[in-house]
């Protein structure tokens, strides 16, 4: 920004000293202009807690991504997922994700089931950012939940704002459900494969099947299976 | 806030829409599953004494035409009788995974309500469904997301078959036709509930070749919502 020079007009008055004289000369008015410097403009943080609570029976999230954006979407239904989806939507890895955006936060490590986890986001002087948010259902071949660029607008100071999230698919991995392809504890597979072959674009999850219910080279069991929503967001504006 | 405002602004529409007024809006539906397949959609704005269909009760013989085969002979039918205003099969066939088809719709004075239904595939009798969704007065664009239902008409057998009304069996067009099995041998008998209800969803299973269903158990089951409407009133 530009520098600018303030001008303050200080009105002086002189009385005067002397009791003696009491001419109407002895009472004078004197302006003085006084340069001061410009006020800094100090930027004010608009600040958020995002608290993701896990909703299912058995499937770890992965530490959840959090950016602040000004415009666009990051992820949408019907699009196909950026690389950077896919490592979180594969393996639970948010690193690329969060260099996206104006300001980013990643959570701390995987939420049980039935855990909360809050992670603090904060950006300066903008408050109509997006809020996005994204992490992986850990027991699956490329299940994700999140939030897609969320209006933040609608929040003053204190206000809060909670949702249910259902689970998506992000299309890049078929959803074999074996071993060697679920990066969570109950395949401890591979994570991320850039290969894509399934159908390409982000959806809602079909849901997994599992041995119990009829996929005999599934890793996966009745424990894992889950319904929507799959979990919950709960975004506090604190200042 | 603008709480003040939209108060306002709400009790001066409850004013207006007191007159049923006619309507200029665009709806839009997508397909929000993996694996499932829509067929034409119809779309119609209707008075609030005409339902399509309605949970917990028997459907007509027309949306049972709809729900098994995909047919908006019957919805069309009904629609014109009504004098409803309707949009028929915007995606000029079936809808895909993940894709979107809009159309726009002058709605007649008295036809504030909205409906949708297409048939999902594979399926026996099952659904997609909006039922008598109240059009806003206020200009803006409005999101619905829509269950899976099941039309209560036919056993989910889910075995390739025929897509005319009474008759078992799922229709099969061109894009499922390499996707499913053949030669399972059948999931359910008839419905326990005969009337319009939430779908169970589809069990599927693991065989190409045999098992109890033709359809694959890792693509074509879903979780609700199914799909998302949107509607844009000028």
């Amino acid at each position: 920004m530009k520098s600018i020079k303030n001008y303050q007009k200080a009105l002086l008055i002189a009385f005067p000293l002397a009791l003696s004289a009491c001419d109407d000369d002895d009472t004078r008015e004197v302006i003085v202009e006084v340069e001061v410097p410009a006020p800094e403009v100090v930027p004010v943080d608009v600040s958020y807690d995002v608290t993701v609570t896990n909703l299912t029976n058995g499937q770890p999230v992965s530490p959840p991504a959090v950016v602040l954006h000004t415009e666009g979407t990051l992820w949408a239904l019907g699009d196909v997922a950026t690389v950077s989806l896919e490592r979180i939507a594969e393996v639970g890895d948010s690193a690329e994700f969060l260099t996206q955006g104006a300001v980013s936060a990643g959570g701390s490590g995987p939420i049980t089931p039935g855990d909360s986890q809050t992670i603090s986001i904060t950006i300066q002087d903008i408050t109509n950012a997006k809020m996005t948010i994204a992490a992986m259902l850990g027991n699956t071949n490329d299940a994700f939940s999140g939030l897609s660029a969320w209006d933040l607008s609608q929040l003053e100071v204190g206000d809060s704002w909670t949702t249910n999230s259902p689970a998506y698919d992000a299309g890049t991995e078929k959803n074999t459900e074996t071993a060697e392809t679920v990066p969570g504890p109950a395949g401890n597979g591979e994570g991320f494969n850039p290969t894509r072959d399934d159908t390409g674009f982000i959806s809602m999850h079909p849901g997994v099947v599992s041995v119990d219910d009829g996929l005999t080279n599934s890793t996966l069991t009745v424990e894992h299976k889950f319904d929507n929503p799959v979990i919950r967001i709960q975004v506090t504006r604190t200042e | 806030m603008k709480r003040i405002n939209i108060l306002s602004a709400a009790t001066l529409l409850a004013l207006a829409s007191q007159q049923s007024l006619a309507a200029d809006i665009t709806v839009e539906v997508q397909n929000l599953t993996h694996g499932l397949y829509f067929t034409p959609i119809a779309a119609a704005a209707h008075t609030a004494d005409v339902s399509l269909f309605k949970v917990g009760e028997t459907a007509s013989t027309e949306l049972q035409m709809m729900a098994e085969g995909g047919s908006l002979d019957g919805i069309t039918t009904i629609a014109s009788a009504a004098s409803a205003d309707m949009i028929s099969n915007p995606a000029g066939g079936l809808l895909a995974p993940t894709m979107k088809a809009s159309a726009d719709l002058m709605t007649a004075d008295d036809n504030v309500m909205l409906s949708v239904v297409a048939m999902i595939l594979p399926s026996n009798d099952g659904f997609v469904g909006l039922d008598n969704w109240e059009i806003p007065t206020e200009a803006g664009t409005y999101t619905v997301y829509l269950n899976a239902y099941d039309a209560g008409t036919e056993a989910n057998d889910e075995l390739r078959g025929s897509g005319a009304p009474s008759m078992p069996g799922m229709p099969v067009p061109p894009p499922l036709e390499p996707l499913l099995g053949t030669g399972g041998s059948g999931v359910a008998g008839a419905d326990t509930n005969a009337t319009v209800h939430i779908h169970r969803g589809n069990i599927g299973d693991d065989s190409l070749t045999d098992g109890k269903s033709d359809v694959d158990n890792t693509v074509h089951r879903w979780l609700n919502p199914v799909a998302k409407v949107t509607v844009t009133v000028r």
